[in-house]
């Protein structure tokens, strides 16, 4: 059995409004194994937006246990959660978040800043590899500005990959983006699980899940599914089927 | 996290945005330039007081009638009678921090030379009289101690005497001139001085034995001051003291009595200007801080704009490991940067400006160095202080939030 990444038991998250105690999350547990690709589903409102923030360690649960590479996160400081993030999590938004007029390197180089182990020679090797493994060597310099939509996500996804994560965790990653590009990207992510990395990817759209190999669906605060996909969808396969576009 | 990877974050932000920093830095520049501008005109009118004074013998002693009441009235100094040649001499005999000393007599005239003629003052001293005043010769000879003795008739006179009543150029030493109607014999010619701060023409004078002067021009027997040097500067004031006694004891005043003398030092002319012009520096010093005071506002009105500006990219940095003691400094070295950057720029603006007003302005000019130190490290104080506010307000932001802020 491979290792668990995520561990959660009985995870609660309440949120104090006036006088009134919304329960974003009702206790709910589920782990996370190495390599997995698992998609978290739901609409607005079924706390999965919490349990992405606790799942990076932008929040704190209120109960229950969290684990993350067999770290204990509850009672961490801040400082210590901002640790974690830079070792061991590697962020994706859906509006990409690059630092602009800033070159893609640069940016790609942002997370190493702030580890003060890695010094600068190892830092912006690391980061030519991580733009390399997303397809963009040919790119380096280009600042966002310069860049499509797809492109940006890629370098946002060399980011996520330049410290080694643990785990990838992505916001709508493809929210912004056309089918074409999303299928572009969901095969990227495919093919960088196949190399071994763990992907947590937070969706609404049913067709980016099929691409995964695990679902997690939450609805209310509470999980309502969690299955593995017995037909894990290729999204090369269905880049390759879709229409060719006249440009 | 290493400092440096800071410096290069804060570094990259500032590069990012010229503009916008070189606006803030305005404030800065312009407050440490009037900075350091005003203060070295004001030490530099300082410095020319000084020295015009000192050029005067900056440790003479002028000692004048004055202050005496009679029935009452306080007279006016140039009625006073009360300083006398008997003075003179016990002064020179008892007053041992002194090495020069002289008596002075003087009155206005005509000085007339065949057709020209010229007003001038002339002044009955002797022979130390140059030694104190630090005036030197251009030709010809000091009257000595028996011609004074003897009354001759004998003077010197300045360049600007010399320019109106032989206006020829042919040499005045041995000359026959007339001051009123007497006549003398012009036996040498003083050294040109030009004007003294005060505007004063140093060359415009007559200089002849006091004897003379007392007894041929005036036809008085008191004497209108008498001026001394003290052996140094530093002696000055016991000097006057020692003057003052002797003085009183001369004029034999009780415990109860003022004065009916005074005596002053040139350190106190000195001081009396000088504190003048400090009022002056202070004053336009004051007035650059404030300037220096709203620079530092405006940097702290920018930063904070630039944090709001600039709350994605902090919950970013916080996302992927930036800690809020990594914002925090971001932001502090920015706002750093920038005023050390403007103080800097500044420094330079006021040397340049000091140099402008030197040359094209004549005025005395003196960069203190004090005055860029004092102004650079407000500078760095300033972002420090000013930009401490937005940088807290950065690193307290919620990751959270801030990654969704629009």
């Amino acid at each position: 059995m491979s290792k668990e990444i995520i561990k959660i038991e009985d995870l609660k998250r309440e949120f104090t409004m006036g006088n009134e105690t919304v329960h974003a999350l009702k206790g709910i547990s589920f782990s996370i194994k190495e390599g997995e690709f698992v998609t978290i589903m739901g609409s607005s409102g079924s706390g999965k937006s919490t349990l992405l923030n606790i799942l990076g360690c932008l929040d704190q649960p209120t109960s229950g246990t969290y684990e993350i590479d067999g770290l204990k996160v509850k009672d961490l400081d801040k400082n210590a959660l901002a640790t974690i993030r830079n070792e061991k999590i590697g962020f994706i938004f859906q509006s990409y978040n690059l630092l602009v007029r800033t070159s893609a390197l640069e940016n790609v180089e942002l997370p190493l800043l702030y580890n003060s182990k890695v010094s600068t020679e190892d830092r912006r090797e690391r980061a030519i590899k991580a733009l390399e493994k997303v397809g963009l060597a040919d790119r380096m310099q280009h600042t966002p500005s310069q860049l499509s939509g797809g492109q940006q996500q890629r370098v946002a996804i060399a980011r996520s990959l330049v410290n080694n994560p643990v785990m990838i965790l992505a916001d709508e990653a493809t929210g912004n983006l056309d089918t074409r590009t999303s299928y572009e990207i969901m095969s990227l992510f495919q093919e960088l699980n196949k190399q071994g990395i763990t992907i947590t990817f937070v969706t609404h759209e049913p067709d980016i899940a099929s691409f995964s190999n695990r679902t997690i669906i939450l609805k209310d605060g509470n999980i309502i599914k969690d299955n593995l996909n017995a037909k894990i969808q290729s999204a090369a396969t269905e880049l390759a089927s879709l229409p060719i576009e006249d440009h | 996290m290493r400092l440096l990877n800071l410096f290069k974050i804060a570094f990259k932000a500032i590069i990012l945005n010229k503009m916008r920093t070189l606006l803030t830095m305005l404030g800065i520049i312009i407050g440490v330039a009037s900075v350091i501008a005003m203060l070295a005109i004001g030490e530099g009118s300082k410095d020319s007081i000084r020295s015009t004074i000192s050029s005067m013998g900056s440790n003479m002693i002028t000692i004048r009638p004055g202050a005496d009441m009679r029935g009452g009235v306080r007279q006016e100094r140039s009625a006073m009678e009360s300083l006398t040649l008997s003075d003179y001499k016990a002064i020179k005999q008892q007053a041992d921090l002194l090495t020069y000393i002289t008596p002075v007599v003087n009155g206005g005239g005509q000085v007339i030379n065949g057709s020209n003629n010229w007003p001038s003052t002339i002044y009955g001293v002797n022979p130390d009289y140059l030694n104190i005043k630090m005036i030197d010769l251009q030709s010809g000879s000091m009257f000595t101690d028996a011609e004074v003795q003897s009354a001759s008739k004998v003077v010197l006179i300045g360049q600007t005497v010399v320019d109106n009543i032989f206006p020829n150029g042919e040499d005045p030493v041995g000359k026959m001139i007339r001051f009123n109607s007497i006549p003398f014999k012009v036996i040498g010619v003083l050294e040109e001085k030009g004007e003294n701060t005060f505007g004063q023409d140093q060359d415009d004078v007559v200089i002849a034995p006091f004897t003379t002067v007392q007894k041929r021009i005036l036809a008085i027997d008191h004497l209108n001051q008498v001026i001394a040097s003290a052996i140094s500067e530093e002696d000055a004031p016991d000097a006057v003291t020692q003057v003052t006694e002797i003085l009183r004891s001369q004029h034999k005043l009780t415990d109860n009595q003022d004065d009916d003398f005074n005596v002053r030092s040139m350190e106190e002319l000195i001081s009396t200007f000088s504190a003048t012009s400090e009022m002056l520096t202070i004053l336009l010093v004051a007035v650059a801080g404030i300037s220096l005071l709203i620079g530092g506002i405006g940097i702290m009105n920018i930063m904070y704009v630039s944090v709001k500006e600039r709350t994605k990219e902090i919950g970013l940095r916080m996302a992927v490991g930036g800690k809020g003691s990594d914002i925090l400094m971001q932001f502090l070295i920015e706002a750093i940067l920038i005023s050390i950057t403007g103080g800097l720029l500044g420094v330079i603006l006021g040397l340049g400006s000091t140099v402008f007003i030197e040359k094209f302005l004549h005025w005395p000019t003196n960069v203190a160095l004090y005055s860029i130190i004092i102004s650079f490290a407000v500078c760095a104080v300033t972002g420090i202080f000013f930009g401490w506010y937005p940088a807290r307000k950065a690193a307290s932001l919620d990751p959270i939030t801030a990654l969704r802020y629009e």
